[in-house]
């Protein structure tokens, strides 16, 4: 017996959040051997508390290649929801009617029309229209604003679904293709001996070809132990739901949405907390007292819920996508926005780990940009 | 399907109902009052409009939702009954309302 053959997996995935379990579906689908480790209950799952939008508008200020990227994956969201659904029957609720990111004064409104030309006046920017809309303008799209929302900017590539249920059909998804899925397997040591790869939890030992750190802000803890890099911290993100009302909001708002099933959710609050997922009254008080001057009549509905989540985040924001030069077979993938970059993920980046290396592209993405700016 | 144990206490109190009026007793409570009256579903549900009616009657349940005089997924087991009252049976999600 060779030593591929007495090897568990091609490819070990640790994580079971949306990162990883929309590559270990696409990895699967290409005939990947494939095992899911994911934490339990008590891991942070930013997978089930985001907001899931399917944002691209005001992304890519300092790396173009990631407004790049973050494009490309919304463009390929209605194949991939359409995959999805194939093969799961699930119908993740995919909507891209464009997004609006409301301003409440003339300030805001120059300010982000000001970042929004940066961004779009970058050398290798990829091109995609944006508007920048007077109340009147926004008014005819969304007819229940308030006299205070100025304006707004406008993207027609924006959109949204329901990212519980997206999680769900990625998780169905991969069982079908044969992936394992292991819960309750918080790893603690991966280390390469032998030209593979022993992955080692409470609960034993595992053995695989590749392995793919997808275990969000764990990924700074497990990165170094197979020669990668995740600078990643946890920033706090708070989310008020109402209860389910018809729908009157037909575009999704940077921070505010109506789901498939009616409630509204308001959301977008940054925070630097460390692991602190608690919410506050504070920040709260201060989102709905924004999403009223948005949405007037948002006062006459009940809150039912408010929870917060920790984002994982760089130091510049942006997604990291590395290989190991010294672990070969190592690769890792950590972003804020793994609703946005599912359907890239799925479609583009795990037929990369299926090969066994990353394309050029995504060179941009390494860790080692860290690096140069800390020497400059 | 409920009978009164109690025909004597309190005074008549009459409201309406998806605008047919329904004969209560005052110091109802909305959700007893559609009981008694024999209206036994409340309201369809949001998403896969499976039909409710009243149940744990304290508050606690949310199945009791209805729309009373125009505002939306009020508890009828919390609100006690007042004369004149519109209630309205709901057929999935609440309107926005005013």
């Amino acid at each position: 017996m060779t030593a591929s053959e007495r090897r568990d997996y091609d490819l070990a995935v640790i994580g079971g959040g949306l990162v990883g379990s929309a590559i270990a579906w696409g990895a699967a689908r290409r005939g990947e051997r494939v095992v899911v480790l994911d934490e339990g209950d008590l891991a942070y799952r930013a997978s089930r508390g985001n907001f899931a939008l399917v944002w691209v508008q005001s992304k890519g200020l300092g790396m173009p290649e990631y407004a790049a990227w973050t494009k490309r994956s919304s463009d390929a969201w209605y194949r991939f929801a359409d995959e999805l659904r194939a093969a799961t029957g699930y119908d993740v609720a995919f909507e891209r009617p464009g997004g609006f990111h409301l301003c409440l004064s003339e300030k805001e409104l120059e300010a982000r029309a000001a970042m929004l030309r940066r961004l779009h006046n970058q050398p290798r920017m990829v091109e995609y229209p944006y508007e920048i809309l007077d109340h009147d303008a926004v008014a005819k799209r969304l007819p229940e604003i308030g006299p205070a929302v100025v304006g707004a900017s406008y993207c027609p590539l924006d959109g949204h679904c329901n990212s519980l249920r997206l999680l769900k059909a990625l998780h169905a998804g991969m069982k079908s293709e044969g992936a394992a899925y292991l819960a309750n397997r918080g790893v603690e040591v991966v280390e390469q001996r032998a030209g593979e790869f022993r992955i080692a939890s409470a609960s034993g030992e595992l053995r695989a070809g590749k392995v793919l750190l997808a275990a969000g802000n764990g990924n700074a803890r497990l990165a170094p132990m197979v020669g990668l890099k995740a600078p990643v911290r946890p920033q706090r993100g708070q989310i008020i739901v109402t209860e389910k009302v018809r729908r009157f909001l037909d575009y999704p708002i940077a921070t505010l949405r109506q789901t498939d099933e009616g409630s509204v959710l308001i959301g977008d609050s940054v925070e630097e907390s460390g692991f602190d997922d608690s919410v506050g009254l504070g920040v709260l008080s201060t989102m709905a007292a924004r999403a009223l001057r948005m949405f007037p009549r948002l006062a006459a509905l009940n809150v039912v819920r408010t929870w917060a989540a920790l984002r994982v985040m760089t130091k510049d924001g942006f997604p990291v996508y590395d290989q190991s030069e010294s672990c070969p077979g190592a690769f890792v993938a950590t972003c804020h926005s793994g609703v946005t970059l599912a359907a890239g993920h799925a479609l583009f980046l795990a037929p990369m780990l299926a090969t066994g290396a990353l394309e050029p592209e995504l060179a941009h993405f390494s860790a080692r940009r860290f690096d140069v700016s800390q020497a400059a | 399907m409920f009978r009164r144990l109690h025909e004597a206490e309190g005074k008549a109190v009459t409201l309406t109902v998806d605008g047919r009026p329904i004969e209560a007793r005052e110091g109802d409570s909305v959700a007893a009052a559609l009981l008694a009256a024999g209206i036994a579903v409340c309201r369809t549900t949001p998403v896969s409009g499976a039909p409710r009616a009243p149940y744990c009657m304290m508050g606690v349940c949310f199945e009791c939702l209805v729309t009373i005089d125009g505002r939306g997924n009020r508890q009828a087991c919390l609100v006690r009954v007042e004369p004149g009252m519109a209630v309205a049976t709901q057929a999935g999600k609440r309107e926005l309302g005013a």
